[in-house]
C-alpha cells in the first residue's frame, strides 16, 4: 500500500479516498498490460506462423461456427460487471454523492476567469449573502458588506487553507463561464458551472502545501489559474484564522490578468 | 442504362461532376489538405507546448503581433489553433475521407451499382462541404479570428468568445452536407445492390458505411439544434445557455437568463459520441478488407463482427454522458452511463478479436497495405484499453481533462483511422488511378509514421498519469508538470519528424499518378466487385450488368486451381 | 434542365424492398428532421423544467391568429393530397389547381406568423427579452424555415408539370414532396399546443 502509486507516476496520496482512486488505476493498467502482452503475444505468433510459404495454401474455417472467439470478449465482459459493481458504483457514489459525516469544515469557492476566490464563513459559521451586482475590483465575490453574517467573513484569492484530518466541503460556484476544480494529491476534480452551486467533499490526510488548478477551459488564460492548498495542523489551521482579519479582500490579481487588457 | 456524356466540358466532367468517383476523389484531395493543414496546427502548437517561452522559429517572424508578439504564442491564438485542430481533423478531415472519399468511391462498386442513388445530390454534399472548408480556414482572418473554445464549444465561454460565429455556421454547412450524403448512401445500400447481392454477402466495409450513414443521419441534427441556439445566443442575445447572472471579466450581462451550460453539452455529446464511431468504423472495415486480400481467407466471423457493428451502432446513442462524469450533472445519472459504456466496449472486442483471429490459417502477404491493416489492430488495441479507465466513474475523476484523454482518443483516431486509411489508399490506389504506388517508398512511410505516432502519443498516458491537463497554453505554468516535461519535448519532436516522413508519401502518390506502373484490373486478386471493373472504373462502372453468386470472401476454397473466386463469376472457368 | 443529361437515371425501384429510392430518401430525410425537432421539444421541456417561472402560453402568445394559421397549414395538407391524386390520375389541370392552393396556403401562413411577430417586436418582445419568447422565436422560425422550403419544392413542381408531366419520376416526387408537406404540417401541430396552449 505504501508508495505503490508511485509505479504509474501519480502524485502523492493526501485524502481520504486517493488510495480508492489509485487502486483502481493500479488494478486496471495491470489488467491491460496483461491483456496487451497476452494479445501481443498470440498476435506475433500469428504473423510468424501464417506468413505466406511456398506450397502451404491458406485454410478456411467454414466447419467452425466463429463462437469459440467470443471467449474472450466473455472474459472481458465479467471483469467489467465486476469492476461496475465492486468498484466503481461504490467508490463514486462515496466520493460524489454521500456527505460527509460528523464536524465539517465548509468553504465556498468562486471561480473566475482567471482567479480562484476562496470564502470563509468566519467565527460565526454563516456565509455573508453575495450578489453579482456587487462584483468589483476590491470584492471580487459581490459580498453584502450590510449582511451582519458577513462582517467576520473572510476572503481569500488562490489560496485554500484547511485543517488536517476534517472533512472539508466545498460549494463550489463561478461567475462566468465553466471552471473546474482540480487539486491533484487530493485526486479532486469538479467542473463548475455557473447558475449552479455543486457540493465536492473531502478530508485531507497529509501535511503540506498542494496545487489547485483549473481544468476546463476558460478562456485565453486557463493555464495560469492556479492557486495553492495549504494542509495545516488543527493548532496551526485555528492560527491562522485568528490571524486573518475580517472582511479582508486580498484582491491580488494574476498577472495576466484580463482587467488590465 | 446510360445517357450521352460525349463532350461533357471539362468543367462538367471534372469540377461539377456527378459521377461518385469523381466526387470521391474529389473529397479525398480535399480531406487529405485539410489533414494536412489540422496538422500544421498541430506542429506549431507543438513548439508552444515544448518550449513555451521561446519565440516561433521562422514562422514567429511572420505572425502578426496580435497573434504571437515577439514570436510567442498569445493563449487565445493557442486556443484558436486547438480548436480548429479538432474542428478540422474530426470533421473536415477523418470523416469527409472515410465516407466522403472511400465510400463514395468504394460502395457502389462492391455493391454492384452503377452509381449513388442520388447523383446530384451527392455533388451538391461535396460543394457544401467544400465551401465548409474554405469558410473555416477563412475564419482566420475573420474579425475576431478563429474559433478558440475547443471544437467542443462550451458555452457560457463559446456563447462570447470571438471567433464562434463562423465555427457554428461552418458546421451547419459540413452538417447539412453530411446529412445529404447519408441518405444518399443509406438509399444506395438498401435499393442499388446488383441481383444476388444479398445483405449478407455485402463486403464489411459496406456495412461499416451502412452504420456509419445511420448514425450521421440521426446524431448530426441534434448538434445542428444545439447549433442553431448558440447561434441566437451569440447573434440575437438570447440565453439558451446562460443562466440569470453572468459576467463577462467582471461586467454583469444583460441578458434574460434561465438557459442551462449543461444543455449544451448533453446535445454536443449526443452527436459527438456516436461521431467517434464514425471516425474508427470505416477505416476498421477498410482493415477488414485488406486483411481479407492478405490472408487468402474469408475472415473469421463474418457475422458476430457485422453484428458488432450494428450493435455499436445502437449503443451509441445512449453512452454521450461519459463524456459529462464530472461536468456537473447528477451523479446518480453517471452511474447509467457508465454500464452503457462497459456494455459497448464488448462488441468494439469482438471485431477486434475476430480480425485478430482472420490470421489464423492464412497465407500473410506483407504488402505495404497489409503493414497498415496489421499495425492498426495492436494499434486500436491500445487506444481502446485506455478507454477503460475513463470509462470508469471513479478513475475518471482523476484522468478528466488530462493528456491521458488526448492520448486515448489520438491512439484510436490517429494510430488507427489514420494508419487504416493510409492502408486504404495504398491498396485502393491502382483502381482509382489505373497505377500502382511506390512499395519501398510505401515501406518507408509506414515505419517512420508508427514509429513517430506513438513517440507523439504514448507519452500523454505518462504526463496525463502525472496529472498534466489539457489545453495548457504554458504547461509548465502547473507545478506538477515540470517532472514531465521532458516527455512533451518527446512528443513534440516526434511530430515533427512524422511531418517528414509524409514527405515520401506525398512524393510517392503525385509521382504515381503520372508515373506510377500500369497496372491490370485485379493486382491484388481479390474478390469483391470493386476489383470485378476497370482501373479506373469508366462512367457506370461495369460494362454488363452484375450478378452476384456467392459471398464476398471466397478465397482459397478446396480444390480451386485459383486462391480466389470473385462474386460476379458464375465459375472459376471465366477466371 | 442541364444536370438531367448528365446524371444518370439510375435504376429507381429497390429490388428487395419494392420502394423508390425516391420515397426511400425522403422518408429518411424526414427522419434526420423528426430528430432536429425533437432536439428542440427536448430543449423547451428541459429548459422549462428547470425554470422558476415559465409564463402561460395564452398570456403572451396570440391563440387566434396560432389557431387560424393551424387550420391553414391542415388545410394546405388536404389541397397538397388532392394535387398528388390529381398527378397520379394524370389531370394536369387540377394538379396545378391544388398545387398552387397549397402554395397560397403556405404563403399565408407565413404572412400571418409575419403579423404575430411583427407584434411582438412592436411591443418590445424579442427573442432576447426571456428565455420563453427565445424558444417561441426560434422554434417557430425554424419551422417557419421549413415552411419556405417547402414551398420552394412545391413552386418547382408546378413549374415543372409543364415540361415534366411525363417524366416517369414525377409523380414519385410529387409525393415525395407532399410527404415533406405533411411533416411540416405535422411539426406545427405539436409547436402549436405546447407554445400557445400550455
Amino acid at each position: 500500500m505504501s508508495a505503490s502509486y508511485r509505479w504509474l507516476g501519480l502524485p502523492i496520496e493526501a485524502s481520504s479516498y486517493a488510495h480508492s482512486i489509485d487502486y483502481g488505476l493500479l488494478l486496471i493498467h495491470a489488467a491491460m498490460l496483461l491483456i496487451f502482452v497476452l494479445w501481443g503475444i498470440f498476435f506475433a505468433y500469428l504473423l510468424v506462423r501464417y506468413r505466406q510459404r511456398e506450397g502451404v495454401p491458406a485454410t478456411r474455417d467454414d466447419a467452425r461456427h466463429g463462437w469459440g472467439s467470443l471467449i474472450p470478449d466473455l472474459i472481458v465482459m465479467v471483469f467489467e460487471i465486476a469492476l461496475i459493481v465492486f468498484y466503481a458504483i461504490p467508490v463514486w457514489s462515496r466520493i460524489k454523492v454521500d456527505e460527509p459525516m460528523g464536524k465539517v469544515n465548509t468553504i465556498d469557492i468562486v471561480a473566475q476567469q482567471f482567479a480562484w476566490n476562496v470564502h470563509y464563513p468566519g467565527p460565526d459559521g454563516k456565509f455573508g449573502k453575495a450578489d453579482p451586482k456587487l462584483v468589483s475590483f476590491t470584492n471580487p465575490i459581490g459580498l453584502d458588506l450590510k449582511d451582519p453574517a458577513a462582517k467576520d467573513d473572510i476572503v481569500l484569492a488562490n489560496e485554500i487553507h484547511l485543517p488536517v484530518g476534517v472533512p472539508t466541503l466545498f460549494n463550489l460556484s463561478s461567475l462566468d463561464v465553466i471552471h473546474d476544480f482540480s487539486i491533484a494529491a487530493f485526486r479532486v476534480k469538479q467542473d463548475i458551472v455557473p447558475g449552479m452551486m455543486i457540493p465536492v467533499w473531502v478530508t485531507p490526510t497529509k501535511v503540506g502545501t498542494y496545487e489547485l488548478y483549473c481544468a476546463q477551459l476558460c478562456g485565453f488564460g486557463h493555464s495560469l489559474m492556479h492557486g495553492r492548498v495549504i494542509v495545516q495542523s488543527q493548532k496551526d489551521y485555528q492560527a491562522w484564522l485568528k490571524s486573518m482579519a475580517p472582511v479582508q479582500t486580498i484582491a491580488a490579481q494574476p498577472a495576466n490578468s484580463a482587467n488590465s487588457f | 442504362m446510360e445517357t450521352s456524356h460525349h463532350n461533357q466540358s471539362w468543367l462538367r466532367k471534372y469540377v461539377f461532376s456527378t459521377d461518385h468517383k469523381t466526387i470521391g476523389l474529389q473529397y479525398m484531395f480535399t480531406a487529405l489538405t485539410m489533414l494536412l493543414i489540422g496538422f500544421i496546427f498541430m506542429m506549431i502548437m507543438r513548439w508552444q507546448i515544448a518550449f513555451p517561452d521561446l519565440p516561433i522559429p521562422v514562422l514567429g517572424r511572420w505572425l502578426p503581433a496580435r497573434l504571437a508578439p515577439n514570436g510567442v504564442m498569445t493563449g487565445a491564438f493557442y486556443n484558436s489553433l486547438g480548436a480548429m485542430h479538432g474542428t478540422i481533423m474530426v470533421f473536415f478531415g477523418i470523416v469527409p475521407l472515410a465516407v466522403g472519399a472511400f465510400g463514395n468511391y468504394i460502395v457502389p462498386l462492391q455493391i454492384g451499382a452503377p452509381d449513388m442513388a442520388f447523383p446530384r445530390l451527392n455533388m451538391l454534399s461535396y460543394w457544401l462541404y467544400f465551401s465548409a472548408a474554405v469558410f473555416i480556414l477563412a475564419s482566420f482572418f475573420l474579425p475576431g479570428g478563429a474559433a478558440q473554445s475547443g471544437w467542443t464549444s462550451y458555452p457560457p465561454l463559446a456563447d462570447f468568445n470571438p471567433g464562434q460565429t463562423s465555427w457554428i455556421l461552418a458546421m451547419i454547412l459540413v452538417i447539412t452536407s453530411s446529412l445529404l450524403g447519408a441518405i444518399n448512401f443509406l438509399t444506395t445500400i438498401i435499393n442499388m445492390r446488383a441481383p444476388g447481392m444479398t445483405l449478407w454477402r455485402m463486403p464489411i466495409f459496406v456495412w461499416s458505411e451502412f452504420v456509419s450513414s445511420v448514425l450521421l443521419l440521426l446524431a448530426f441534427p441534434p448538434l445542428e439544434a444545439g447549433s442553431v441556439l448558440q447561434l441566437m445566443d451569440r447573434v440575437m442575445h438570447t440565453s439558451f445557455f446562460l443562466p440569470k447572472e453572468v459576467m463577462l471579466f467582471g461586467v454583469l450581462y444583460k441578458g434574460s437568463g434561465g438557459g442551462q451550460p449543461l444543455l449544451w453539452q448533453h446535445l454536443f455529446w449526443f452527436l459527438a459520441h456516436p461521431e467517434v464511431y464514425i471516425l474508427v468504423l470505416p477505416p476498421m472495415g477498410i482493415v477488414a478488407e485488406i486483411i481479407a486480400n492478405n490472408t487468402r481467407r474469408p475472415p473469421h466471423g463474418y457475422k458476430i463482427i457485422i453484428s458488432s457493428m450494428l450493435f455499436i451502432g445502437a449503443l451509441s446513442f445512449v453512452v454521450w454522458a461519459h463524456h459529462m462524469f464530472l461536468s456537473g450533472m447528477s451523479p446518480v445519472l453517471a452511474n447509467f452511463f457508465l454500464v452503457t459504456t462497459m456494455i459497448i466496449s464488448v462488441p468494439s472486442v469482438a471485431i477486434l478479436t475476430c480480425l485478430i483471429y482472420s490470421l489464423r490459417g492464412g497465407s500473410i502477404r506483407f504488402n505495404t497495405p497489409m503493414l497498415y491493416a496489421l499495425a492498426f489492430l495492436p494499434m486500436f488495441g491500445i487506444g481502446g484499453l485506455t478507454g477503460l479507465p475513463l470509462g470508469l466513474t471513479p478513475t475518471d475523476i482523476y484522468l478528466h481533462d488530462t493528456y491521458y484523454v488526448i492520448g486515448h482518443f489520438h491512439y484510436i483516431v490517429v494510430t488507427g483511422s489514420i494508419i487504416a486509411m493510409f492502408g486504404g489508399l495504398y491498396f485502393w490506389f491502382p483502381k482509382f488511378f489505373g497505377r500502382k504506388m511506390n512499395d519501398t517508398l510505401g515501406k518507408i512511410h509506414f515505419w517512420g509514421s508508427l514509429v513517430c505516432m506513438n513517440g507523439i502519443f504514448f507519452p500523454m498516458f505518462i504526463t496525463g498519469m502525472a496529472g498534466e491537463s489539457r489545453r495548457l497554453w504554458v504547461p509548465t505554468a502547473q507545478v506538477h508538470d515540470l517532472a514531465v516535461q521532458p516527455w512533451n519535448v518527446v512528443s513534440s519532436i516526434s511530430a515533427w519528424a512524422l511531418f517528414l516522413f509524409q514527405l515520401p508519401f506525398i512524393y510517392n502518390f503525385f509521382h504515381s499518378l503520372f508515373y506510377g506502373e500500369k497496372t491490370v484490373e485485379n493486382p491484388w486478386h481479390a474478390t469483391t466487385l470493386d476489383w470485378a471493373c476497370p482501373s479506373p472504373p469508366p462512367h457506370g462502372n461495369f460494362a454488363e450488368p452484375v450478378r452476384v453468386y456467392r459471398g464476398p470472401y471466397e478465397y482459397s476454397l478446396p480444390g480451386a486451381k485459383h486462391d480466389w473466386l470473385p462474386q460476379n463469376l458464375e465459375s472459376e472457368a471465366a477466371l | 434542365m442541364m444536370s438531367e443529361a448528365a446524371a444518370m437515371d439510375m435504376p429507381h425501384v429497390g429490388s428487395s424492398t419494392g420502394v423508390t429510392n425516391a420515397k426511400l430518401g425522403i422518408w429518411l430525410f424526414l427522419a434526420s428532421e423528426v430528430m432536429l425537432f425533437s432536439t428542440l421539444f427536448t430543449t423547451y421541456i428541459i429548459l422549462r423544467l428547470g425554470s422558476s417561472s415559465w409564463p402561460r402560453g395564452w398570456n403572451v402568445l396570440n391563440v387566434p391568429m396560432g389557431t387560424l394559421n393551424t387550420l391553414v397549414l391542415i388545410t394546405s395538407s388536404v389541397t397538397v393530397v388532392m394535387a398528388y391524386a390529381k398527378a397520379v390520375e394524370r389531370k394536369r389541370g387540377q394538379f396545378r389547381l391544388f398545387m398552387g392552393l397549397t402554395i397560397a396556403l403556405g404563403v399565408a401562413f407565413l404572412i400571418i406568423k409575419g403579423f404575430e411577430w411583427g407584434a411582438h417586436f412592436k411591443a418590445g418582445e424579442f427573442p432576447s427579452s426571456s428565455i420563453f419568447l427565445a424558444a417561441y422565436f426560434t422554434m417557430t422560425g425554424l419551422h417557419a424555415l421549413h415552411v419556405i422550403g417547402g414551398l420552394i419544392t412545391n413552386s418547382i413542381l408546378l413549374v415543372l408539370s409543364e415540361k415534366q408531366w411525363d417524366h416517369p419520376l414525377f409523380v414519385g416526387r410529387v409525393e415525395a414532396a407532399g410527404l415533406y408537406w405533411h411533416f411540416v404540417d405535422i411539426v406545427w401541430i405539436f409547436l402549436f399546443p405546447a407554445l400557445y396552449l400550455l
